[in-house]
């Protein structure tokens, strides 16, 4: 009996540690309508896993009672009806937990999956502003590992939450019943037991959580010496960094000595005091059957509980741990599903209202953008119109706030002041996908997704003929390297384009804006992979599409921009110039420095 | 196999350290193993001695309470040393292992480094050896304690009745079926999960990575009826893998239970013949309670540990790696290098099968600008891997003030060289730590005045605490280029002989380049300057202009030099501008 507890008491659950330590029962109350069409699962699973834990009970009875009157009576048949009872025990409580398996497997995974989907769909509706804020490497873990996590928790807690309380007090109430006096050892024992293994549990756990933390410096130590090898080599750094290494590598194995010192007394502790328990039991046990009120059978069935007890008391304090952290997963779930796209909060439609200026015109209306969080705006008082079929050149320093300017046009974000007017009307007043579909964007990272050119093509329009992806490739300057593979547009593409060279791939996402054959397109910086001469055709081939598209064109180049209709030049989200080219030579400091920091040599180079 | 040997002699060598640790845990183990299964045995003796009313023995139990009070003390003792001892082993060998990692990644070539991507290396060094610690405290906390209990229960329970252990030991390797038997036909469904997981993850990865795309384009419920598919897929592998599981549990429970039966009925036989007294057959029965437990647990432990040794084996493989030729200093110290650099008939490859630089001569005189241009992947970076000495050359020599780099101490050799990159690495630490990077001894106010002439000085003194503001890891506090004018100010306040740019403004847009630019200038006044940059206007001023293509320096000369010689610099310097 002892040894199984000693068992046990090795598993070494004590190690994990939640992340958060407040249980939020509120937040996990949201999550659980995704239990919803679970709840016979729920109820029959813990249901099943009691009557095991009832089977269990009995089998002490059983066994008290072979012993009280089999052997005592020389009885065979009694002993072999009572021990074949022990063995149908047996296989009755391997079913019972079989099933209550299968229904905690089945309500786990269900939710779990539910979950997932409803949090992909969620997140699949946020806006760009909270996914900046949120990053997309955490909503992953959220929906993977998190998930995963919450499933496990799930599981468990359905076959066990139940069960161990459950062994305890019913193991301290069959005691009550073959005795008074011998059941107050589990009246005394169990809270001091209970005591000691959450007690230890609760102080070691925030000492892991630092544990936890030394082990991050440790490894932030290690990715920064590789990632910063060449500096640290040519200034010779590299004791200094082994010091510090060490430093923190023997606080780390400090800490984990310390908390190991505290977590390693729950075994013996736990082991003394059940055990001191038994001796007690043991005592009393003698004074009762010298009295006459309890036998032989009745004290090994009793001490056959007390180990049950302290068995069943250690799987809750694992189970409670576990849960734990599935509840802290749960809550950083429910926190994202908190989140609200800021974009759903929609204008009054404006159907009735006139389109003024035809398709294609964009208005800036004295629009101000700051994002969440930030101290400065990003972008200030802009203002300007873009008729149709012109385009439009923007251009300024790293976070000048071209960027932001065009993520508006889309609604990727919404302006904080001000108004963005597509064909007349406020952006805000439309549905997203039909404000969207009016607009092709090529954006600054070239991303292409798993399955065929053709695939990625279609994304801009669904409907699109032969014929038409034709053109997008062939005004994008895709088609000829697009034409040299095996399979031409069926060749396929790996996740990322990972097999495409970053200017193919970035040809392609320029065809996939064009297939949309969009009124207004947006190139966000994305022409700056293309060399010279291809961005040259490009430019030209853009000028003669039928459709007349409204064209913004972001770049850090001039040469790009110089024959636009109109250049916006920014500096720390303002505009401080707007016109063409010469104009602005000619007006615009900033704009002429940053003509000259690429021309300096062009007046050189012509006089040579 | 034979590696996996190799593998446990080094840890053993690790291990060997703490030895007296290790003598004490068995032997705290030993102790309480032996006393954990005496324990029963007594609870036997006094069972026997209370049979019924008026017949119970107050004398005896006095004693064998007593008796057993002791001994539950000493083991809780024992078990509490083994704990601290096998903690102590455990987190202490780590720590050695981590330091000696830690110190092989210093000494590692940068040929091995530049190939192995650093988060595999990462991840060697703390989740491997984490993994390791994990099976290494498992295997010296269950695996001695088990086969101890194993052998002390049998040797036990044959000294009581050999019969009723015979039905014990019969029994009991049912389980190993039953749980090996569900292990294999889990495994399948274990492995198909984990692919329907991995599809998953990748096409989370896609659509949430790439959101932009995925909402400029209104690709939203296309994405949804995608997840959900696979997500469909994963439910039904989920649950199979999750419920087969499960049942090990139950089923080796029920095995128990029957051993438990079995036990009970045939202990009551021998009991009815008088064969076994009744506090015999209760320590029979707690013994038959827990008999099949060590056995799960050992098979878990050898799962666990098997793991260690791979994790091990990967750490071990890292620490074997060939390490970078030792300093050879056989051309005796230069103090104050002349900024003279000859590079002779140099032959290079990363690869033996590609060669790439081949027969490369140049040579530099103090103070001169030396550009070097080219398409990406003409060679060169390379070529200032090879100056750094981060690579050594095939064959020819590179020489600074006329002494062959090899000849040199890397740290005398590096320490002429200031060096400025594209990828501007600062530390975790201050604004001022950082400065300090290449001379901690310098003073702050040298930190200053070398701020001053980068520039820098006017945006640190707007930063929050000034010079001690804590730069963060990715730098999210500070733009792109003030990163770079930190890490000009870091090589400014080094004073170094020979200054090596490599495109080191080619991330900043022009007009700030301009600003950094004029804190460059003055960076190379009187100093021999290696620049690379794929920005021409950058090098135009420079004394010799390297062009090369394919490892080859195919043009060299000034700018109008090689302008008026029509060649393939000014063909790459007309494109430029063309139009």
């Amino acid at each position: 009996m002892v040894a199984a507890i000693l068992e046990l008491l090795f598993d070494d659950c004590f190690l994990t540690v939640p992340d958060e330590k407040r249980i939020g029962n509120k937040n996990m109350k949201r999550l659980l309508v995704y239990m919803k069409g679970y709840e016979k699962e729920c109820i029959l699973g813990p249901l099943f896993k009691l009557l095991e834990a009832g089977f269990d009970l009995t089998v002490p009875v059983v066994t008290a009672a072979i012993i009280d009157y089999g052997i005592a009576n020389r009885d065979r048949d009694y002993i072999i009806r009572y021990g074949g009872m022990l063995v149908l025990l047996a296989i009755v409580g391997l079913a019972c937990s079989i099933t209550a398996q299968y229904f905690a497997a089945k309500a786990a995974v269900g939710f779990a999956a539910r979950l997932r989907h409803a949090l992909f769909a969620h997140v699949e509706s946020l806006s760009f502003a909270e996914i900046d804020q949120v990053g997309t490497s955490t909503l992953i873990t959220r929906m993977t590992s998190d998930i995963n996590q919450v499933q496990s928790g799930v599981n468990m807690a359905l076959r066990l939450f139940l069960r161990s309380p459950f062994i305890v007090f019913g193991a301290m109430v069959c005691a009550f019943f073959y005795d008074v006096k011998a059941a107050l050892v589990f009246v005394v024992v169990i809270p001091l037991l209970a005591l000691v293994i959450f007690g230890i549990m609760g102080v070691s756990m925030p000492l892991y959580k630092k544990v936890q933390g030394a082990l991050d410096k440790v490894l932030g130590s290690t990715r920064e010496n590789l990632t910063g090898v060449r500096v640290i080599r040519a200034f010779h750094r590299e004791k200094e960094e082994e010091e510090e290494f060490c430093a923190e590598n023997d606080f780390l194995a400090k800490s984990q000595l310390f908390v190991g010192k505290i977590s390693a007394l729950t075994n013996p502790v736990t082991y003394v005091m059940i055990n001191l328990a038994l001796v007690a039991l043991l005592w009393i046990g003698g004074v009762r059957i010298d009295a006459g009120t309890l036998s032989q059978g009745q004290i090994i069935a009793l001490i056959n509980y007390l180990s049950q007890i302290l068995v069943e008391l250690v799987k809750l304090a694992n189970t409670i741990v576990l849960s734990n952290k599935a509840l802290a997963c749960a809550n950083r779930i429910e926190s994202v599903m908190e989140i609200q796209s800021s974009l759903e909060i929609s204008m009054e439609r404006e159907d009735g209202l006139q389109e003024e200026g035809g398709k294609g015109q964009v208005v800036f209306d004295n629009v101000s953008m700051r994002y969440q969080g930030a101290l400065e705006p990003s972008l200030e008082g802009v203002t300007f119109t873009a008729e149709k079929g012109q385009t439009i050149g923007i251009i300024g320093g790293t976070g000048s706030g071209k960027s932001t300017l065009v993520h508006l046009i889309p609604r990727f974000y919404d302006v904080s002041e001000g108004c963005v007017k597509v064909d007349g009307k406020d952006v805000r007043s439309y549905g997203l996908e039909e404000l969207r579909s009016k607009i092709g964007i090529v954006m600054q990272k070239a991303v292409l997704f798993k399955g065929t050119i053709r695939d990625n093509l279609l994304w801009g329009n669904e409907n699109a003929s032969e014929e038409e992806l034709r053109e997008a490739l062939e005004l994008s300057q895709s088609m000829e390297f697009v034409e040299k593979k095996e399979n031409g547009i069926q060749s396929f593409v790996e996740q990322g384009g990972r097999n495409l060279s970053g200017g193919q791939r970035q040809r392609l996402t320029i065809a996939r804006a064009l297939v949309r054959k969009p009124e207004i397109l947006i190139f966000d910086d994305s022409t700056s992979a293309l060399d010279y001469a291809t961005d040259a055709k490009l430019r030209s081939g853009l000028k003669s599409l039928s459709y007349s598209p409204t064209i913004f064109m972001v770049s850090q180049r001039t040469s790009s921009i110089r024959h636009a209709d109109q250049i916006i030049v920014l500096e720390d989200g303002e505009v401080i110039g707007i016109g063409k080219h010469d104009e602005l030579l000619k007006n615009c400091q900033v704009y002429k420095e940053i003509h000259q920091s690429q021309y300096q040599d062009e007046k050189e180079r012509k006089e040579a | 196999m034979k590696s996996q040997k190799e593998t446990i002699r080094k840890i053993l060598v690790y291990i060997r350290h703490y030895w007296w640790l290790i003598l004490g845990s068995l032997f705290c183990a030993a102790v309480s193993v032996v006393f954990t299964l005496y324990l029963p045995i007594l609870t036997g003796y006094a069972v026997d001695v209370m049979i019924e009313r008026g017949r119970v023995d107050f004398v005896v139990l006095k004693e064998l309470l007593i008796k057993m009070a002791v001994i539950i003390l000493i083991t809780g003792a024992a078990q509490w040393l083994m704990n601290v001892a096998n903690n102590r082993i455990t987190y202490l060998v780590v720590r050695d292992i981590r330091r000696d990692a830690f110190h092989k990644l210093q000494k590692l070539p940068l040929k091995y480094l530049d190939v192995h991507p650093s988060g595999d290396l990462v991840s060697r060094i703390i989740a491997d050896v984490d993994q390791f610690a994990d099976g290494l405290l498992m295997g010296f906390t269950q695996a001695f304690t088990g086969i101890l209990t194993i052998l002390g229960t049998l040797i036990f329970m044959l000294r009581m009745n050999v019969w009723i252990t015979l039905v014990v030991v019969l029994v009991t390797p049912l389980s190993f079926f039953v749980a090996a038997f569900i292990a294999k036909k889990t495994h399948v469904m274990f492995q198909r999960q984990s692919e329907a997981r991995g599809e998953q993850t990748g096409l989370i990865d896609e659509m949430i990575g790439n959101q932009q795309v995925v909402q400029a384009y209104g690709h939203e419920k296309k994405a949804l009826q995608r997840f959900d598919e696979v997500n469909k897929r994963l439910e039904g592998y989920s649950l199979r893998a999750t419920f087969f599981s499960s049942i090990t549990n139950p089923a080796t429970r029920f095995v128990n239970n029957l051993v438990y039966a079995g036990v009970g009925i045939s202990g009551a036989f021998f009991a009815i013949h008088g064969r076994l007294s009744v506090g015999t057959l209760s320590c029979f029965l707690s013994y038959a309670n827990q008999y099949t437990k060590p056995f799960n647990e050992i098979s878990g432990v050898i799962t666990e540990l098997q793991n260690a040794v791979t994790c091990a084996g990967r750490v071990f493989e890292l620490m074997e790696e060939q390490e970078e030729i030792e300093d050879a200093v056989t051309g005796g110290k230069i103090e104050n290098a002349t900024g003279a650099m000859e590079i002779e008939h140099v032959d290079f490859s990363y690869v033996p099968e590609k060669p790439l630089i081949q027969d490369l001569n140049l040579s530099v005189k103090p103070g001169q600008r030396v550009a070097i241009v080219g398409p990406t992947g003409c060679g060169k970076t390379t070529i200032i891997n090879l100056i750094m000495r981060f690579y050594d050359v095939n064959r020819g020599a590179i020489k600074m003030d006329g002494k062959d780099i090899r000849s040199l101490s890397r740290e005398n050799l590096r320490s002429q060289y200031g060096m400025v990159l594209q990828e501007t690495w600062l530390k975790d630490g201050t604004v001022l730590e950082n400065i300090l990077f290449g001379r901690k001894d310098a003073a702050r106010e040298e930190a200053i005045e070398a701020a001053k002439l980068s520039h820098a000085h006017s945006f640190i003194k707007r930063l929050p605490q000034g010079y001690d503001t804590i730069v963060k890891e990715n730098g999210e506090n500070l733009s792109q280029g003030q990163r770079q004018l930190l890490s000009i100010t870091r090589v400014i306040l080094c004073k170094p002989s020979i200054l090596i740019l490599d495109e080191a403004t080619s991330s900043i847009d022009t007009r700030t380049e301009m600003q950094i630019q004029s804190a460059f200038q003055k960076l190379m006044e009187g100093r021999t300057s290696f620049i690379v940059a794929h920005r021409l206007s950058t090098i135009q001023s420079a004394d010799i202009i390297l062009v090369m293509k394919d490892g080859q320096i195919i043009e060299q000369g000034s700018h109008k030099e090689l302008l008026a010689k029509k060649g393939f610099y000014a063909n790459l310097y007309m494109s430029q501008f063309a139009g």
